[in-house]
């Protein structure tokens, strides 16, 4: 997947010239330039894209995903996935909220809050790692089990009621252009797990496993311990997320993030993280989850519907990768034109044009009433 | 990893142990039983013909998106946009019908069933000309749908009052005695099991899905049965959509939100393989008939609505874990049962 823009930082350059090609090849790049793009556009379409203010407010909306993100990057290079993050999260801040309502202090409940998060990666850890099940299924079932505890904690009502002093880590803004706190803590976390994948062995180990787990076993990477760790850092973060999100809003309520597990995934994909595992870099989710942020942060300036934004993302996505591959496939060989080949393709766009107008047909005909 | 059904078998004796032991769907049979005993001792009303059926009523429409589903991770790929379509044909066809009155629920069906197929083969197109890997499509056509059903409905939905009575008996009545979504439901593993069993593009399925290299060197069309289990997966989604929009008596922008992962979850409990190769009808609908029972035995036993979802997400790992457990116990001892 993805051959053509060159992932992999170990990879020697044959000449100079094919290592400035590969260079500015890279999918980072590509991402820079939709970012311009997109500022540049959204900007043309709305006078309050480019104030400061607003966009320091919207940043703060995507930074739970962005604390999410980096752990989420570690998981997809090693070829695992896992998609209880966002059920983790919901778990942490419905028994900081229970612990509230019971009357312990806030801050001692975002201690047991974290432990809790670090303790749901660890059954992930264990069940991936040591039972050696596969990690799709075991996060399928605790996406249900831990969400499952955060509605069991909380029941239907919600927790409110934080000292200020709490909401300040969802809330609070430092300086006069006012930059969120939760971004500076995602910045810290970002350098942090930035430096670890790229600049330590423990970061070889994750590229290692994701190309292959048999080899990296035989080269001596003590690969079970190193899918339990990033699945216990994996909860942490979640937890982590947890407290931000419930300071951001001043409540929690049990569905807190629901279905978010996907948009994390789909950043980190976006971001040129190989979902098959082995490459990827963090500059790239990094880069991905600014433009999603941009994105979303201009289609609501200009009254999309959040659902709709979605269409957009989707789309993105798809396209971040089904457009490389073509370009890839049409530049190896040229392009046989078969019979059968026009005769699907022609099928294909009539079913499309059939959807299409009955899309709008359809709807006519009962907005008509 | 691969269907290695016709392992040769050495030792005679035990033969009867063997071949129970290579029978895939025993764990989970000894876990529902094992499920049933626990519930039956806690509250001996559970085991009536009326429980039974309401539980076939409640799994129905999940067995015919999880045998969708099954066909898609048998060829090592996963749908994750069958939520989405279900959403997106419900509020179609139920927009239609309402718009349309007269129109007979059979071509309701298949009206449903075409769009659902159509969305389907665009998962196809993508994921077979495109080279986008599975997970990654269809998490993106998930997106999309999700979102085209906000655009279609504009945030408006169907109300029950508003539908033709032939949609709403379409799901609900009972003329054979048994209700019709259940026959709907049977009808579909009849047919998915004779298709995957006896005819050749089934089997071809299997072939791809234990190893797409070798299945093309010998000569099966790998790209178009991958491109076919999307269209099926995407067909069945479809039709599931006009039963459920049928007996919830609603078309709604969030119907079936999450309910990709249900599929996933019956599929696997069932003894699918999640890397490719493996699974049958037996044990999809045994994995639906397991989560169903799951469900009703925990407002059964009257455990706190709330901690229900923990329940279940409990005790689906609990067979997962089971299941693994005992599957390599039978691995050492006969040489057979696939992980």
């Amino acid at each position: 997947m993805r051959t053509m823009i060159n992932n992999g930082d170990g990879e020697t350059a044959v000449s100079a010239k094919r290592f400035s090609l590969n260079f500015f090849l890279r999918w980072e790049w590509l991402l820079v330039a939709l970012i311009i793009v997109v500022v540049i556009v959204n900007s043309q379409l709305s006078p309050y894209f480019l104030n400061t203010r607003n966009m320091m407010r919207a940043t703060s909306d995507f930074m739970e995903m962005g604390l999410m993100m980096l752990p989420m990057a570690y998981i997809i290079i090693t070829g695992n996935i896992d998609l209880s993050v966002a059920s983790i999260m919901a778990m942490c801040a419905s028994l900081l909220g229970y612990l509230h309502i019971q009357g312990v202090n806030i801050w001692v409940a975002a201690i047991a809050a974290i432990l809790l998060g670090v303790l749901g990666g660890t059954l992930n850890g264990f069940l991936i790692a040591r039972v050696k099940l596969p990690a799709l299924v075991v996060t399928l079932g605790t996406y249900a089990f831990f969400r499952g505890i955060a509605y069991g904690l909380l029941g239907d009502q919600a927790a409110t009621g934080y000292p200020s002093s709490f909401t300040f880590l969802g809330q609070g803004t430092l300086g006069a252009i006012r930059f969120p706190f939760s971004a500076v803590l995602f910045i810290f976390f970002a350098i942090i797990f930035g430096l670890v994948l790229h600049k330590t062995i423990f970061g070889r180990y994750l590229y290692a496993i994701g190309n292959s787990e048999e080899a990296a076993r035989y080269a001596g990477v003590a690969v079970g311990r190193t899918k339990m760790s990033i699945f216990m850092l994996s909860g942490f973060m979640s937890a982590l997320a947890g407290i931000v999100i419930a300071a951001r809003f001043g409540s929690t309520r049990p569905d807190v993030g629901t279905g978010l597990e996907l948009s994390v995934i789909t950043a980190t994909v976006l971001g040129g993280i190989n979902i098959l595992g082995g490459s990827g870099t963090m500059i790239g989710a990094i880069l991905a989850l600014i433009l999603i942020g941009l994105m979303r942060f201009g289609m609501g300036l200009v009254n999309v519907q959040g659902q709709v934004q979605s269409i957009a993302i989707g789309l993105l996505l798809i396209f971040s990768i089904l457009l490389p591959n073509l370009a890839q496939q049409l530049s190896r060989r040229s392009i046989q034109i078969r019979r059968s080949t026009v005769l699907s393709t022609a099928t294909m766009l009539v079913l499309l044009g059939f959807f299409i107008w009955f899309f709008f047909w359809s709807r006519a005909a009962i907005l008509s009433q | 990893m691969t269907v290695n059904a016709t392992a040769p078998s050495t030792r005679k004796s035990g033969s009867l142990f063997l071949t129970l032991v290579r029978f895939r769907e025993l764990s989970i049979i000894i876990f529902i039983l094992l499920l049933i005993v626990l519930v039956a001792i806690d509250t001996p009303t559970f085991l009536t013909v009326e429980n039974f059926r309401n539980i076939l009523l409640n799994i129905s429409i999940l067995i015919i998106v999880a045998l969708g589903q099954m066909m898609v991770i048998i060829t090592r790929g996963i749908d994750l946009s069958v939520s989405a379509t279900i959403g997106l044909v419900a509020m179609m066809v139920s927009f239609t019908v309402v718009a349309f009155p007269g129109i007979s629920p059979v071509v309701a069906l298949l009206l449903g069933m075409l769009l659902g197929a159509i969305l389907g083969s665009l998962n196809g197109v993508i994921i077979t000309a495109g080279k986008v890997p599975p997970i990654i499509a269809t998490l993106g056509t998930l997106s999309i749908y999700r979102g085209m059903v906000f655009l279609y409905s504009g945030g408006t939905w169907i109300n029950s009052f508003e539908m033709p009575d032939s949609y709403r008996a379409l799901a609900k009545a009972a003329p054979l005695g048994v209700p019709n979504i259940i026959l709907f439901a049977i009808a579909v593993a009849i047919i998915i099991y004779i298709f995957l069993n006896y005819t050749r593009p089934g089997r071809d399925i299997y072939a791809v899905g234990s190893n797409p290299d070798a299945a093309n060197v010998a000569g099966i069309p790998v790209q178009r049965t991958l491109f076919m289990v999307y269209l099926i997966s995407g067909m069945l989604a479809g039709l599931a959509a006009v039963l459920w929009a049928s007996r919830f008596e609603s078309a709604q922008t969030n119907t079936a939100l999450g309910f990709e992962l249900q599929t996933v979850a019956a599929s696997v409990v069932g003894g699918v393989n999640i890397f490719g190769g493996s699974g049958t009808v037996i044990g999809v609908i045994l994995g639906a008939f397991l989560l169903g029972t799951i469900d009703y035995a925990l407002i059964l036993v009257q455990i706190s609505p709330f901690w229900q979802l923990a329940g279940q997400g409990l005790l689906i790992l609990i067979a997962v874990i089971v299941d693994s457990a005992i599957r390599r116990r039978l691995q050492r001892l006969g040489g057979t049962g696939e992980l």
